[in-house]
């Protein structure tokens, strides 16, 4: 790693602060000002009016917003967001529980995506036209389409309950122990601990959920390596190096290739975010204890502090990623770190 | 006027933009004319005991559901509330949007910053994660899926308008560091509005598709649209307990869904082909 | 004339057609051309006159609506219009015959050093040493020779870092590296601001002389053409007009084309004067001459048919009816 590709990452490090400050405060803002009664919201519908006047002295919803928002802003750097109404837990806690399940959905996804997306669309630009090509472009436009939940429960209807050759739901077999916990995603632990009965069911139990979450953003990876390919392609120095006579593989694998990337690994941060948003919905139909079926258990409880935290994290996550993201960029394109 | 003539040509040669044009027709014609085309167009909220999960027939061409309604009909009204939400929840978001872009995009001061990092803490959240947690904050209803969707929405008309707002001064026919006045925004609406318009067309367009899948989203999790509101997302919901013997339940709303959304995204991309500015310039 | 065991390059009633929406584009029409060994030759013509696509056929490297209709184009004996792709991989292109490209600036590949870039035409263009390794010093040498300062440390950097005039320099050494018979500079300069242009024009002269290596210069400039190249063949709308030594073509140029091109050139006493008529579309090219439309000695048969190519004085030719007449 290089000087100018340091204090890229300083900078970029630096400009995300503010933005990590901005969500808390947007969170916080909309928490507080839309609710006709934030503290009746946070207490649940079941409360008595005693326990929302409990809870309006406990967070002092009675003081002006700024006292308010450093309060707030006090708990959080402490981890303290406030109690679930469902799990009776702190929400914090629920989090960090809930948090690997949900790592481990998106990050099978995005491989797959990726896996799947990146030669796919290479070809498809390579042979422009062919029937390929045209057949990939009518799926890449139908994943966008697509609802994923109705996916899913489509999936479902015909892998789980016709054919019953995959699970239903959960992470892991009802007859399986999970594997003893070192990263908490069950499929890597089993791995680790060469637990071969849990690895299996673990990965059985992946395949829809993983395959449905990966769709729309597999459409998306196609598509943008599709234009990012075919545009590299009329690039002078790819004439140059034909021109040259450099192996056409050497061409296309080494040095088109990682320019025609740079469109698709822009791309990955959004997709992160639509990922984690589809976890919501995924983790609902295939029953799978992450973040997002913690955020569903909320909604029909209306557990609003859980909902508050599960939003923040989200934001949190997706921040950080497309920060990953854009110094991983500055890695494979060095023009981008001096600008 | 030849140039609208010209751009019809050229749009109804488009397979894409065109064959998505017609859907959208459709959606129009059945959303308008609802009550004479369902078969049963009581069964919005009438309930049925004795016709529950009826497989499609000739009598329900798509079954009925556990309250022994007639899907089709549901259906049918069913494009009603997913227009409304979408129609006012990207007009909303274009009518905050897009002025913000363009001031953004205009002028070059601490304000403009201002509204693109505002923009930009909107975007930082998941879409779907943010409308969830506004939708709660106003409890579930399609008027919070509405304002929800308005509220996370805009930062996209935002962020393109400002994007080629500053494209277009680069091109620099626009010298504009001029005090904010009557004379900056007189340029605004009618020198640099007329040529960003094509992009906030395609945008709406695609807009309208992804609302509508959001929309159906948020219902589908409940934070949206409720029982017994003929929602798309709201059935499938309700058909889950009904799997896998009433098939028919879960499919066809989200079948409805597919089309429509494809419908928007196939106009979307279609117009960007028509009216993409280095092509437009030929008829303008 | 010299021998034909001399000829390193020959093209000979090279056709060329593109296939657009719009209809064929007829962008070469039986061009004929050729190199010796050791020779520095220029094409030069306006934009659109067809050299990009005559260096472009000779390379075959032509985008996919191209078609070659006719022709024949030799390189050292061989037919490399009947060569497969391999093997003009594995012989001709960046080993018989390397290219300055055109532009410096995009030429390039952006996200790799230029040390990967050389180490790769080294690699796979002949650049290894007895022993079989890839010969690192010899190209530490050339970069030097191409004046670049202490080219190791260049190596390790990316394009961008680098100005117009070093990139072009470094795609002249990159070019010279595989032992080249024949160098094609597309518009090697074109990019370049005039200081700049003078360096590389000199660099490049000096550094021909020295290795004996032949250069096709292409180029719509008359003046950078005459200050690097032995002969010129002149180009207009797809044909090849006139192919004579610069000094004589400067003096007594045959072709009325190349007559108006040379006056239209800016004198010292400021006078510029445009050819006039315009540039025909190739989609629907001129019966005959294609410079007819424009030409000021034009006959019913410079309407009818294409002139062959006549020896007016030995290695002077020219396409024409009408050649105009030699002043003495």
């Amino acid at each position: 790693m290089n000087r100018s590709l340091l204090i890229y990452a300083c900078k970029r490090v630096v400009y995300a602060v503010p933005t990590i400050l901005g969500l808390l405060v947007l969170v916080f803002v909309i928490s507080r000002v839309i609710p006709a009664d934030p503290a009746a919201l946070v207490a649940g519908e079941m409360a008595t009016p005693q326990q929302v006047e409990a809870l309006r002295k406990q967070y002092r919803f009675d003081e002006p917003l700024p006292v308010q928002l450093v309060l707030y802003l006090k708990r959080l750097a402490k981890g303290d967001m406030g109690k679930s109404l469902y799990s009776g837990r702190k929400v914090f806690d629920d989090l960090v529980d809930r948090f690997p399940a949900t790592l481990e959905l998106t990050l099978v996804s995005m491989v797959l995506s990726i896996l799947i997306g990146v030669p796919l669309g290479i070809l498809a630009a390579l042979k422009r036209n062919s029937v390929l090509d045209h057949l990939l472009r009518g799926v890449t436009v139908a994943g966008l389409a697509i609802a994923s939940f109705w996916l899913g429960i489509m999936l479902q209807l015909f892998f789980s309950m016709w054919l019953g050759i995959t699970p239903l739901g959960g992470r892991i077999g009802m007859s399986v122990d999970p594997p003893a916990s070192i990263t908490g995603m069950y499929i890597l632990d089993a791995l680790l601990t060469l637990n071969g009965r849990a690895l299996w069911s673990a990965a059985v139990h992946m395949i829809l959920p993983s395959l449905t979450l990966a769709f729309a953003s597999f459409a998306t990876i196609t598509r943008f390596t599709r234009s990012g390919v075919l545009d590299v392609v009329q690039q002078d120095f790819i004439t140059y190096e034909r021109a040259m006579g450099l192996p056409p593989r050497l061409v296309i694998y080494k040095y088109l290739l990682r320019n025609a990337i740079i469109a698709t690994v822009t791309q990955i941060g959004l997709l992160f975010g639509l990922l984690l948003a589809g976890t919501v919905v995924i983790e609902t139909v295939f029953d799978w204890p992450g973040l997002g079926l913690y955020a569903f258990n909320a909604i029909v409880l209306s557990d609003y502090q859980a909902i508050l935290g599960v939003t923040l994290l989200a934001g949190i996550a997706y921040v950080t990623v497309n920060l990953l993201v854009d110094i991983a960029l500055s890695l494979i394109d060095p023009r981008k770190a001096e600008t | 006027m030849k140039g609208f003539r010209l751009a019809w040509k050229k749009f109804t040669r488009d397979r894409l933009a065109f064959t998505g044009f017609v859907i959208i027709f459709v959606l129009l014609l059945a959303a308008l004319f609802a009550p004479v085309l369902a078969p049963y167009p009581e069964d919005t909220f009438q309930i049925h005991p004795a016709d529950r999960l009826q497989p499609p027939s000739a009598e329900h061409l798509l079954g009925t559901d556990s309250m022994g309604r007639d899907i089709l009909s549901r259906l049918l009204f069913g494009t009603r509330v997913t227009l409304v939400i979408a129609v006012i929840a990207v007009g909303v978001s274009l009518l905050i949007g897009v002025p913000l872009g363009l001031v953004a995009g205009y002028f070059e001061n601490l304000f403009s910053e201002g509204i693109m990092r505002v923009a930009d803490i909107f975007l930082s959240i998941p879409q779907v994660i943010l409308a969830i947690f506004l939708a709660q904050s106003f409890r579930p209803s399609i008027r919070s899926v509405i304002l929800a969707l308005s509220i996370t929405y805009w930062p996209w008309f935002t962020r393109i308008v400002y994007a080629e707002t500053r494209a277009l001064k680069k091109r620099a026919f626009l010298e504009a560091t001029e005090a904010v006045g009557a004379g900056s925004l007189r340029t605004i609406v009618l020198h640099v509005l007329p040529n960003v318009s094509s992009s906030i067309i395609v945008r709406s367009s695609i807009g309208m598709g992804f609302t509508i899948l959001t929309a159906a989203t948020l219902g589908f999790l409940g934070v949206g649209a409720q029982p017994p509101t003929p929602e798309w997302g709201v059935t499938i919901a309700e058909s889950r307990q009904f799997l896998p013997d009433a098939w028919w339940y879960a499919t066809f709303p989200g079948l409805a869904i597919f089309i429509v959304v494809m419908g928007f995204n196939m106009l979307g991309d279609g117009l960007r082909d028509i009216l993409d500015p280095r092509i437009r310039r030929g008829f303008d | 004339m010299t021998g034909s065991n001399d000829r390193l390059l020959e093209v000979n009633d090279l056709t060329v057609h593109f296939h657009t929406d719009r209809g064929v584009v007829q962008a070469l029409d039986r061009v004929q051309l050729f190199v010796d060994r050791g020779e520095v030759v220029g094409l030069i013509g306006e934009s659109g006159s067809g050299k990009t696509t005559a260096t472009r056929s000779v390379l075959r490297i032509l985008p996919p609506s191209a078609r070659i209709a006719g022709g024949r184009i030799r390189f050292d004996g061989r037919n490399l219009l009947t060569m497969s792709e391999k093997e003009l991989n594995a012989t001709v292109r960046g080993r018989g015959i390397s290219l300055v490209p055109q532009d410096p600036f995009n030429s390039l590949n952006p996200v790799f050093t230029v040390g990967t870039q050389v180490r790769d035409i080294l690699k796979w263009k002949g650049g290894r040493g007895p022993s079989g390794s890839i010969e690192m010093e010899r190209a530490l040498d050339m970069l030097r020779e191409v004046q670049i300062p202490s080219p190791w440390e260049q190596l390790k950097r990316y394009p961008h870092q680098f100005s117009g005039g070093q990139r072009q320099r470094l795609m002249i050494a990159m070019a010279l590296l595989p032992r080249p018979g024949l160098v094609i500079a597309d518009e090697c300069t074109t990019a370049l601001d005039v200081t700049v242009e003078a360096q590389i024009l000199a660099l490049l002269r000096g550094l021909v002389r020295e290795m004996n290596v032949s250069v096709l210069f292409i180029t719509h400039d008359l003046g950078v053409a005459s200050q690097i190249c032995r002969r010129i063949v002149v180009m207009y709308a797809g044909q090849d007009m006139e192919d004579a030594p610069s000094e004589r073509l400067f003096e007594r140029p045959g072709h009325p084309y190349t007559r108006e091109l040379l006056e239209s050139l800016p004198t010292p006493g400021g006078d510029i004067r445009d050819i006039p008529g315009e540039v025909p579309s190739l989609l629907r090219p001129p019966e005959g001459c294609r410079f007819h439309p424009r030409c000021p000695s034009a006959s019913a048969d410079c309407r009818r048919k294409r002139p062959e190519k006549v020896e007016i004085e030995p290695g002077h030719w020219v396409r024409c009816f009408h050649p105009v007449e030699s002043q003495p």
